[in-house]
């Protein structure tokens, strides 16, 4: 059961990524891309945790805790950048 | 492992990747960039936080000792979220003032 | 006496409560550690670490946490029906909502719990004027949000931190 689960979860998680892939690529605006790269990372953190189960090693765990953490600066500096590395203001 | 724990990771995994799916479903399918915005803060969260909760279940009940450590990664998702969002509509404001939407 | 020892208690504990929890609480010593750390921590950082508010009702706070866990369960469901249903019957809109509060902090709570419940996303928070300015995904009644917004969640919040 639990190993069903595990590959489902995989399938899910990687169609979710799939979606935010093409919405990276599609856009229309930056923000959009930039919050379709913040969706995919903390989408790779769920497929990361993921990974730690299947492998029942807590060693990914690490992984997915830095992941989260360098995710949400890049987050913020991008959209600091936007909103205040404009030429124009 | 205990079947019904079993049962409880595998359900938590199934329903965390169900809602981190559609979150990303509503950020391809929405129409335009506030909307796109709910689906990732709020369901993609969830699925994050449901499938780290159910890492926390299998490592306590698989391994000796407590295994709370992933509940920090979930609230970090919970708290910096929100932020994320704020932040992103901000710049999507500021943007769409400058007229420079391109 | 137990001011001058914990000049911030809450934050002690937090401390407390993050270094358990990433450690795992692994043995009686790590735990001697981070008690050690989460009491001397708050002496280093207070000469630039701001004034945060007090929680004066911590009864009413985890009534309100367990509440606001709940309603982000609904407001999952809720979203998660809306982006699978139709896209051309929703009725996304900008709400300005005219706050009470006035401490940056409580409104930055307040802004977001708005963001992680029912249907609605904090986008500014005009501190000059007191207003919260949220888009909300399906808005057919706008009046009907700003007032539940104000009673679920900024009353509480008023409640909690007294201000």
């Amino acid at each position: 059961m639990l190993s069903f689960a595990i590959e489902t979860g995989f399938v899910l998680i990687g169609l979710a990524m799939l979606l935010n892939l093409w919405r990276l690529l599609r856009g229309p605006d930056i923000t959009d891309r930039i919050l379709a790269l913040d969706t995919l990372n903390i989408n790779a953190i769920a497929l990361l945790v993921l990974y730690g189960i299947r492998e029942a090693s807590s060693a990914y765990f690490e992984g997915a805790l830095i992941l989260a953490a360098m995710g949400f600066v890049a987050t913020i500096a991008l959209c600091k950048y936007l909103l205040r590395g404009d030429i124009i203001e | 492992m205990n079947p019904a724990v079993e049962f409880l990771v595998a359900s938590l995994i199934l329903l965390g990747a169900l809602f981190a799916l559609l979150g990303s479903v509503g950020l391809a399918r929405l129409p335009d960039f506030f909307t796109r915005l709910h689906g990732p803060t709020k369901a993609t969260t969830l699925g994050v936080g449901a499938t780290v909760l159910a890492s926390a279940v299998f490592f306590t009940a698989t391994q000796p000792g407590l295994s709370l450590h992933e509940i920090a990664v979930m609230v970090f998702l919970f708290i910096t979220a929100p932020v994320s969002a704020h932040l992103l509509a901000k710049a999507a404001l500021h943007r769409g003032k400058d007229g420079s939407n391109d | 006496m137990m001011r001058r020892l914990l000049p911030r208690p809450g934050l002690s504990v937090a401390l407390f409560l993050l270094w358990a929890v990433l450690t795992n609480a692994a043995s009686f010593a790590t735990l001697l550690l981070g008690a050690l750390l989460a009491l001397l921590l708050p002496f280093i950082v207070s000469p630039f670490w701001p004034d945060a508010l007090r929680v004066s009702r911590p009864g009413v706070a985890v009534k309100f946490a367990a509440r606001i866990g709940w309603d982000m369960l609904l407001a999952n469901w809720a979203v998660a029906r809306r982006v699978v249903g139709p896209v051309a019957k929703l009725h996304p809109a900008f709400v300005e909502v005219p706050l009470d509060l006035r401490d940056p902090f409580a409104a930055t709570v307040l802004g977001s719990i708005v963001s992680l419940t029912p249907g609605t996303v904090s986008i500014d928070v005009d501190r000059e004027r007191w207003v919260l300015q949220v888009h909300a995904l399906d808005a057919p009644d706008p009046e009907m949000l700003v007032q539940q917004i104000k009673q679920h969640y900024e009353q509480p919040i008023k409640e909690i931190f007294r201000c």
